[in-house]
């Protein structure tokens, strides 16, 4: 009973928050919105014993990209007035193909005859014993290693594609070049020279 | 207990509302950015529910997995957008087509 209206509570809030995400005027209300779709779908997969991507979904989602999100749309300097324009005339054919393809999705699911699915041949069933972490992390290390590593290298690259990108040289400015510091030997920077009387050194 | 097709219509609600967002913002590609999570957190929720409602845990690796993509992605997505505003002072999805290569 508390599980149902849980579901119909979360569900509920999620597809709200969806919706004012994509509709909302202040593109910051629209990355306050995300962040309780995104509270609100994490609720969705505690009720079905998927704790750890919940744990996961608001630590990556509300931790670092919606924090990321808030931090462009604040450092830029935009006129929401004017980028509001013509969202009247798009948003009637956007919602017209959004009812078609949901209607779509809709037809299709309940269309959809492939037969039962073979129980037995699943890679690796849940053991209600063995905890949800666990058991994800048995799996990632083992039979996933690949993956998990392929994972970690794109966010690398995610990672040096960022700051290369954002990276700017800026002209005029005088900075520490702690290379040619280190480098930099006595006979380079000293002179010993023997002036004549009285004609002083050049410098 | 909820049925698994609760799940998918909220999952296909999501994703429908991702779309939408695509194509009701066409001023203003950081909204489209966040419609893009939107659609991945659909494809993310899809998968959940379909390893819990089959009682195979490799739905939810791939959840993981979907979920490092989406964590790239937007940190390039949004450097890409800050270089762009640098250079034009506009962040309208009509303009992209100047980028020229």
């Amino acid at each position: 009973m508390i599980q149902t209206f849980a579901f119909y509570l979360f569900a509920a809030v999620a597809i709200l928050s969806g919706a004012m995400t994509v509709t909302s005027r202040n593109p910051v209300h629209s990355v306050l919105w995300l962040i309780l779709a995104f509270f609100n779908a994490a609720g969705l997969m505690l009720l079905v014993g998927a704790e750890f991507i919940a744990m996961l979904l608001i630590i990556v989602y509300v931790g670092a990209v919606a924090v990321l999100f808030l931090f462009v749309v604040m450092m830029l300097d935009i006129d929401f007035a004017q980028m509001r324009a013509g969202f009247v005339r798009y948003f009637w054919i956007g919602l017209a193909l959004a009812v078609a393809l949901v209607a779509e999705l809709f037809i299709a699911v309940g269309a959809w005859q492939a037969g039962a699915i073979d129980m037995a041949n699943r890679i690796a069933p849940i053991d209600p014993a063995v905890p949800n972490i666990e058991a994800l992390g048995r799996l990632l290390f083992s039979r996933y290693i690949y993956a998990f590593e392929v994972a970690g290298l794109i966010l690398l690259v995610a990672m040096v594609g960022a700051i290369v990108l954002t990276h700017r040289q800026r002209g005029g400015v005088r900075k520490q070049n702690i290379s040619d510091q280190i480098s930099r030997r006595s006979k380079d920077a000293t002179r010993n020279v023997k002036p004549p009387v009285g004609q002083g050194v050049e410098l | 207990m909820i049925g698994l097709n609760h799940y998918l219509v909220v999952s296909a609600i999501l994703f429908t509302l991702g779309v939408l967002g695509i194509f009701a913002n066409r001023k203003n590609l950081i909204v489209i950015l966040m419609a893009i999570e939107l659609i991945l957190l659909a494809v993310n929720l899809n998968l959940v529910a379909f390893s819990a409602y089959l009682g195979d845990m490799v739905g939810q690796v791939f959840a993981m997995l979907v979920l490092t993509v989406a964590a790239g992605e937007a940190a390039i997505g949004l450097a890409i957008l800050v270089i762009y505003f640098r250079g034009r002072g506009s962040i309208a999805v009509d303009d992209v087509n100047r980028m020229k290569g």
